[in-house]
């Protein structure tokens, strides 16, 4: 099986904390892999990484088998690698539906100074995609006025209209109401069935590991400790004390 | 649809004839509009450059750059052509525009706002202090061009400039419009949001920044060079950072990121200042002092912003209130 | 370029270096904690020149020693930092410490277009020149160059004695710990309880007078006229923006750097003279973004 995205050997530190140290990771096209750990483990700063936020003080970073380590963010995006935030980054002043339209926008390249942003061939899609993570009834209102939880699925739903081959997710539950994460994953995940998309996501909650997760890698102190099916780590005694323990 | 309703959509269309018609009542006050309608121009490339969230305090080298370009072909070629005087001197800016963009672009707020000030600052001394090509503080004569190979009396060349000015403010203004419905324009206004949700769709800021860098010189100059022939000389104190200054000003005092505020801002603005230094010569700048802080501090949206509130407060006893504020917004957006 | 010419061009550099030294940093305190790049802070400088050069006229026409000179100069200092700094930060500042970056500038722009006006409505547009203080300390041949001892030896003193007070100041005073603290981190330091209003306005009146003692050193040397406030505002934000924002040792070198550029560009290329601070400073953001000594900041995504 050939890696769609593969990390050898990442190092990086901030002052004396390690946030990545000899860091080698495969990620399979079609799974979704979940990241776990305590606080302050790395995760982050993996997807950082990975996406160009950071540059590493070592190691590498391949998509498709094309090294992408010293690539800025918006080069990496081109290749087909989108992200979904902690924090859900999105154009605050703009609707719902318009932050849909500028990413489909820049997808395209659609750069003709007098074409409207509100009448682009991709209008229908980005409506779509709208439906897809029930945020239709919001697609005119501006996003800095909606709740956490519909601007994080509207995050995600950003990172989706660029079509990647390969989306991280950090924390796509976290700023949910709990009754409402099951809920929230279901319809990421449909989504990203739908689109074909593989998947990498940090998450807490146990719970929605064992849901949603095809495989598990488990971070430590900037190191990849485990990495296995979710019933196999999630079961693991190390796990359990170092993980879900703190969880708990 | 009541006729209250109906008031802000006509206000700008209703405003434009006013002023068009104003020359006729009062043959003085041409020249005045005209330059309003100059700085108008300029101050449009601010908020172009405002909707990004960047203020940039040395635009008034774009203004003066392209200025002394219809000045320096004016001079070369004995009087020059107007129609070609606005063609180079809006092409110079666009050059200049480049390369202190593509430098510019990659910075930030203050620093931004800085290294262009140090740009013009730098553009400012050398007009200045090269006297044999620039003719040092005393500036360059712009002697009345011809239009297009005819030559003009004095008074028609004036109504031809304030109308001619109108008529491409207009156009201008309906582009700018159009620009910022674009995709790109609203990637621009994401500059202010979150630029770094736009690295991540794949798009350079810097290079969606440095377009709307490239239209806000050009803006810049176009007012440039209409300033320079109406007032028939050019000084170094065009690129002066005061003169920066005043633009963003005027931008702010209009209606932060209102294309009709530029021109409506720098209607009144030119009005007050005539009116001020005329009556109050010693304290006009003290007047404009308080007056931008009455602004700031107490309607931060600006004249466009006080008229809407004002329009939605007038319709407020009916039931379209609330549309008609709506419209006024809309409209002076 | 002989020896006494670079001894020349040194002199001027260095004792120019160290006016503009005086009021970059207090542009780039206040800005390390206020945030806001004060554009009034030119008007500052000329005030503090001004109330020197007339008051200091007028006691000395009076028959009053020469060496109240000295005095004079710290005492116009500390009530234009108090009283204007005081007034401007607790009427206007204080109200726009949550607005848009552009409106914060602006409103120091409209200050500084009142105070242009008040400078001409209270002292008028002739300029000013009371050398007495320059005079008072006579003369010193270094490198075969005549050079007042003013210029050449208290200058750079005064500038060194603040730079090094500011420092014992901000790191070993609570005051200064406290100011120190709500440069490096606002929000934490809020979290934690420090009156960041009292650290404000105290700041703001520090950087005032520093714009302002620099502005009475400088009246002994040059005429004062309507304009310098203006001039000097833009020179001290190339000098802050070279160093970095908000690094007060580093405003000392750029301002070092700025000074002696200048002044070397007065012998050997006049016309580049006052291109030089801009050229230096533009080179230096080129190469680095940040300034010499600025940090770049990472946000949390």
């Amino acid at each position: 099986m050939t890696a769609l995205l593969e990390a050898k050997g990442l190092e990086i530190h901030f002052g004396g904390v390690v946030a990545a140290s000899d860091v080698n990771l495969q990620i399979h096209e079609g799974k979704n892999l979940a990241i776990i750990g305590p606080n302050g483990a790395g995760k982050t700063t993996f997807l950082n990484i990975c996406t160009g936020y950071l540059k590493p003080s070592a190691g590498q970073v391949f998509f498709n088998g094309k090294g992408i380590t010293r690539k800025s963010p918006r080069e990496i995006t081109r290749l087909g690698v989108a992200r979904a935030f902690q924090i859900p980054q999105l154009f605050g002043e703009h609707t719902a539906l318009e932050n849909l339209l500028i990413a489909a926008a820049a997808r395209e390249r659609r750069w003709a100074p007098f074409t409207r942003l509100g009448q682009i061939p991709e209008r229908a899609e980005m409506m779509h995609l709208l439906e897809m993570v029930n945020c239709v009834h919001v697609a005119d209102r501006p996003v800095e006025e909606l709740p956490e939880g519909q601007r994080k699925l509207i995050d995600i739903a950003v990172a989706l209209a660029l079509k990647p081959k390969l989306l991280f997710m950090d924390e796509p539950t976290s700023g949910v109401a709990s009754s409402e994460k099951f809920a929230v994953l279901d319809i990421v995940a449909k989504a990203l069935t739908e689109s074909k998309v593989t998947s990498v996501f940090v998450e807490h909650d146990m719970g929605i590991v064992e849901r949603f997760a095809d495989e598990v890698a488990v971070w430590n102190r900037g190191e990849v400790l485990h990495r296995g099916m979710p019933d196999d780590i999630l079961s693991h005694a190390d796990v359990v004390r170092d993980v879900i323990g703190e969880e708990i | 649809m009541t006729f209250m309703s109906l008031v802000p959509r006509l206000a700008i269309p209703l405003l434009l004839i006013a002023v068009a018609l104003l020359p006729f009542l009062a043959p003085w006050s041409k020249v005045m509009l005209t330059l309003a309608l100059a700085k108008g121009l300029a101050v449009l490339g601010i908020v172009v450059l405002l909707h990004a969230g960047q203020v940039s305090f040395g635009h008034a080298l774009f203004f003066a750059v392209a200025a002394y370009s219809a000045a320096f072909l004016g001079q070369a070629f004995g009087g020059g052509e107007l129609v070609s005087m606005v063609l180079i001197g809006v092409a110079s800016a666009v050059v200049v525009g480049l390369l202190v963009g593509l430098f510019v672009v990659r910075y930030r707020y203050i620093f931004f706002g800085m290294l262009n000030l140090a740009f013009s600052m730098i553009v400012f001394s050398v007009l200045e202090k090269f006297y044999h090509y620039t003719g040092g503080s005393d500036g360059l004569q712009v002697a009345r061009p011809l239009v297009l190979g005819i030559e003009m009396e004095r008074p028609a060349f004036e109504s031809l400039l304030f109308y001619g000015g109108l008529v491409i403010a207009v156009i201008v203004a309906w582009a700018v419009h159009r620009y910022f419905d674009s995709p790109i324009g609203h990637m621009l206004k994401t500059i202010k949001t979150n630029e770094t949700r736009l690295e991540y769709l794949g798009v350079s800021a810097r290079r969606v920044l440095l377009v709307g860098y490239l239209v806000s010189a050009a803006l810049c100059g176009l007012g440039g060079v209409l300033m320079a022939v109406a007032q028939g000389i050019v000084t170094p104190e065009y690129a002066w950072w005061i003169r920066s200054g005043e633009l963003v000003f005027i931008a702010i005092l209009g209606g932060a990121g209102s294309v009709s505020g530029a021109f409506v801002g720098a209607l009144v603005y030119e009005v007050v200042r005539t009116y001020a230094s005329a009556f109050a010569g010693d304290v006009w700048q003290m007047i404009l002092g308080f007056f931008l802080l009455g602004i700031i501090l107490y309607a931060p949206r600006g004249l466009i912003g006080v008229y809407g509130s004002f329009m939605g407060r007038i319709g407020s006893n009916t039931a379209s209130g609330k549309e008609a504020k709506r419209r006024a917004m809309e409209a002076a957006e | 370029m002989n020896l006494q010419l670079i001894a020349l061009a040194v002199f001027d550099g260095v004792a120019y270096a160290a006016l503009v030294f005086m009021v970059a940093v207090g542009l780039t305190l206040i800005f390390g904690v206020l945030r806001i790049l004060n554009v009034a802070h030119g008007s500052f400088y000329a005030i503090g020149a001004y109330v020197v050069a007339s008051v200091g006229g007028a006691i000395f026409a009076a028959g009053w020693s020469p060496w109240l000179a000295f005095p004079l100069m710290l005492i116009a200092a500390a009530v234009v930092g108090i009283v204007l700094g005081g007034l401007i930060e607790r009427l206007l500042l204080r109200r726009i410490y949550d607005k848009e970056e552009a409106l914060q500038i602006l409103v120091t722009f409209a200050v500084f277009m009142i105070l242009e006006d008040v400078q001409r409505l209270v002292w008028g547009v002739q300029p000013y020149f009371e050398a007495t203080a320059l005079q008072s300390l006579g003369n010193i041949q270094v490198f075969g160059v005549y050079y007042t001892v003013y210029q050449l030896i208290l200058l750079p003193l005064v500038a060194l004695a603040v730079l090094a007070g500011l420092r014992l100041f901000l790191r070993h005073t609570l005051s200064g710990r406290l100011i120190l603290a709500v440069t490096e981190d606002r929000e934490a330091a809020t979290a934690i309880g420090i009156d960041t209003d009292k650290i404000y306005l105290m700041t703001f009146m520090l950087g005032a007078a520093l714009a302002a003692f620099g502005g009475a050193l400088a009246s002994a040397t040059t005429s004062v006229l309507p304009g310098i406030g203006a001039d000097m505002i833009v020179l001290s934000f190339a000098v802050a923006a070279t160093a970095g924002l908000g690094q007060i040792e580093g405003a000392a070198l750029a301002a070092l750097l700025i000074g002696l550029g200048r002044s070397f560009a007065v012998y050997l290329m006049p016309e580049l003279e006052v291109l030089i601070p801009y050229l230096i400073m533009l080179l230096v953001l080129l190469w680095r973004p940040e300034g010499l000594f600025g940090v770049t900041q990472t946000r949390k995504i």
